[in-house]
């Protein structure tokens, strides 16, 4: 044996070698290229005279934005401007993730309805808005508000404290009262008292075999509180409602047509993919754990939270997480709408001081960003959930 | 004899007449409890609030083949936008009466796909067959051979930009996804930390970035003098983005290969491309197919976005037919149509992958 592995093998013919060899050509090969490109992009800026560097963050952006959540005016930064950016996307991705999750859901549990009607209507939803391309889904929305839409003095009221014009969504919100502020108190104790609730109720099931309700005890605490609080607060009911003075709404909290159109596009296109994730995870748990369940004993109510959920949800979550990473990085679309987003505030400032490279990189990175933050959480929350093989 | 005969007269009695035929089928699937009930009569009104309205709009009180003027008062749909500015829609600014062209290049790709179809086809012959068409219908759009006049690609627009980009998009992304993803199952520290990098950081970020880069980074990459037209950087954008997504599916397959498969290549003494051109690709590709042909589908509705760089794909050319201002403000109907278009190409590439994922799961 000994006289076999110290034979001379020829290069060709050892795979360490030949690894080592092809690495090396890579390598010389990528550094060539890229030696290649930096060089012609450098002699490239230097004959266009443009400036190199993050320099122009501190410069006036002087370009207004529509919507901010942050105070902004165009004699601020540039950095600002893409603060401004970020958090718009931040906004709608938010929000968007949330009623994609709710709308998903209904219609992924629609689709497996014993009724007919309603599981044939989610499928063909399904069907429909999973194959129409989501730029086109969110032009058709945007022209919804601009041309379909009435103009304020005609507005929609389809219901009271809600108008649909052309210049967006305008609804009513209860005017600030200290008892709000209450509210929001009590909401946080009631939070508190749950968690230890159910620290307690856990403790004292495992040591004694008693079920604790907690469920419907949080959710009196969740409404109650909060109840109490507005109670005892002077019950205040007046109303900031939205009211045409002129050619337009004062006061409600209006919704810009551009903010509405891209939502409404992004959460319509993805809660169909959301519904099929919804469905396959429903699926995946076979029908004889819900026999077994039922069979040991649970009510309807624990089969669902003990046996069902617990194993759908580690069918679900991955497939759903990066629906929702798709949702952000399509709100990128923003810009053909015109709403302010991240992508579209860098795009303006890529055209005003020319530094295409530096924007598109900032582009990259914090989307790049979302992205790995998000698949860094989904493996913790994987590993979490994970089957304990014993 | 008694019990006999009683047993005869059970099997002789009919079911019931509400649990058979329509009436059993409607109590069964609408009205089976309280709940089912009153879900099945809230969408009958949900229905019937919003159907024959849009129907009226739709059909009824609809216009299809007139001039702008007549549109200009009637409540319901103005279809005649579309038969108005087909062409423009359809071929972009392709030279008027050369437009046969680009159609018959359509005609060829569709007449391609559905020979295709079929699993018995998938020979070699067919991938030659496949490339013949692929210049075929090249040389058809670009011309430039005797009897074809040269037609610049800033000219080039409608549908056949939007399939050239998805067709030649997929085509060439496929073979760099397979790269990649065997790259990244890879032994060799330098090769799979790149792709993996390359695989991560194009899936990281939005299409949509790729395309500003192609459009306004790219042009600095090139020496002085060098230009490289719009269509190609967009769609090396385009497959750029398509790659890194294939090679995720590909490495599926891969790794749904059982460890010896590797290990009786190696004891037949295949190198490591035979091994993999012989014994593993063949097998993991296989896997892949339907997951591959929702990839076909969503760069398709990808490609859409090259709107955003200013190329004149269909939904572009829609977008101009409607800023004229003869046909302003008839943005839902022609948008319908166009949705229309997308819809039936996408739903026939998701019905045969569900198809063709039945066919092969028998097979295994």
């Amino acid at each position: 044996m000994d006289n076999v592995s110290s034979e001379k093998t020829s290069f060709f013919r050892d795979p360490d070698k030949l690894a080592l060899f092809y690495q090396f050509v890579v390598m010389v090969g990528v550094g060539l290229l890229a030696f290649y490109l930096v060089s012609n992009t450098l002699a490239n800026l230097e004959r266009q005279s443009i400036a190199t560097g993050l320099g122009f963050i501190d410069k006036e952006a002087s370009f207004e934005i529509g919507e901010s959540l942050i105070p902004y005016s165009a004699a601020d930064s540039y950095g600002k401007a893409l603060l401004v950016g970020v958090l718009n996307t931040l906004i709608v991705s938010f929000i968007g993730i949330v009623l994609t999750v709710i709308l998903g859901t209904i219609l992924g549990v629609a689709r497996l309805s014993s009724n007919w009607l309603v599981s044939r209507l989610s499928a063909v939803y399904i069907e429909v808005f999973q194959d129409i391309p989501v730029l086109l889904q969110l032009f058709f929305w945007y022209a919804f508000f601009y041309e379909m839409l009435p103009s304020p003095r005609q507005a929609l009221n389809p219901f009271t404290g809600l108008f649909l014009c052309n210049r967006g969504m305008i609804f009513g919100v209860p005017k600030w009262h200290s008892a709000h502020g209450y509210m929001i108190v009590a909401f946080l104790v009631a939070c508190v008292i749950v968690f230890f609730l159910k620290r307690w109720a856990k403790k004292r099931q495992e040591a004694t075999g008693n079920i604790f309700p907690v469920f419907r005890v949080a959710l009196l605490l969740f409404l109650g509180l909060p109840l109490a609080a507005w109670l005892l607060g002077g019950a205040p009911t007046e109303m900031n409602a939205p009211r045409l003075s002129g050619f337009n709404f004062k006061g409600g909290v209006s919704v810009s047509p551009e903010f509405a159109a891209l939502l409404l596009g992004l959460v319509l296109y993805t809660a169909a993919f959301v519904a099929e994730v919804v469905r396959a995870g429903i699926q995946a748990v076979s029908k004889g754990q819900t026999e077994a369940a039922l069979s040991i004993g649970l009510k309807p109510g624990q089969v669902l939270n003990l046996v069902i959920l617990p194993q759908s949800l580690r069918v679900i979550i991955p497939p759903l997480t990066s629906q929702m990473l798709n949702l952000t990085k399509n709100s990128s679309l923003a810009v053909a709408i015109g709403y302010p987003d991240f992508v579209s505030v860098a795009g303006t400032t890529i055209n005003q001081t020319g530094q295409a490279i530096e924007g598109v990189a900032m582009i990259m990175i914090v989307y790049l960003f979302f992205s790995l933050s998000t698949s860094a959480f989904m493996n913790w929350y994987n590993k979490k959930i994970k089957l304990v093989e014993r | 004899m008694e019990d006999n005969s009683q047993q005869q007269d059970t099997s002789t009695v009919k079911p019931p007449v509400t649990s058979v035929g329509a009436i059993g089928w409607v109590r069964t699937n609408l009205f089976n409890g309280p709940f089912n009930s009153l879900l099945t009569l809230g969408v009958l009104y949900l229905l019937w609030i919003s159907v024959p309205p849009f129907v009226r709009w739709a059909f009824v009180d609809s216009v299809w083949m007139t001039d702008y003027m007549a549109c200009r008062n009637i409540d319901g749909a103005c279809w005649s936008v579309i038969p108005a500015n087909l062409r423009f829609i359809i071929f972009g600014f392709y030279p008027h009466d050369l437009q046969w062209r680009p159609l018959l290049a359509m005609i060829i790709l569709v007449v391609m796909l559905f020979y295709s179809q079929d699993r018995k086809r998938w020979k070699k012959s067919l991938l030659y067959l496949w490339g013949v068409a692929l210049v075929i219908m090249g040389l058809l759009m670009k011309g430039g051979v005797p009897g074809l006049t040269p037609v610049e690609s800033s000219q080039w627009g409608g549908l056949p930009l939007t399939l050239l980009l998805s067709v030649f998009g997929l085509a060439s992304a496929y073979p760099v996804g397979i790269i990649l993803a065997l790259g990244r199952q890879s032994k060799m520290p330098v090769i799979k930390s790149l792709c993996v990098v390359y695989i991560e950081l194009i899936r990281g970020v939005p299409l949509i970035s790729l395309l500003f880069m192609s459009s306004v980074v790219f042009p600095l990459f090139l020496p002085e003098g060098v230009t490289v037209n719009a269509i190609l950087r967009a769609q090396v954008a385009i497959i750029m983005f398509t790659a890194a997504y294939i090679a995720e599916v590909v490495r599926g397959g891969l790794q749904g290969m059982n460890k010896g498969q590797y290990e009786a290549a190696d004891a037949l003494g295949l190198n490591y491309f035979q091994t993999m051109r012989l014994i593993i690709l063949p097998q993991a590709l296989k896997i892949v197919i339907p997951p591959s042909v929702s990839i076909l589908i969503s760069a398709f509705k990808d490609t859409s976005l090259v709107v955003i760089i200013a190329l004149y794909d269909l939904l572009k050319t829609t977008q101009s037919t409607l800023s004229d201002p003869k046909w302003m403000g008839f943005s839902a109907e022609a948008y319908i149509f166009v949705a229309l278009i997308y819809f039936v190409c996408c739903f026939f590439m998701s019905n045969y992958s569900r198809r063709l994922e039945q066919e092969l799961n028998t097979d295994l």
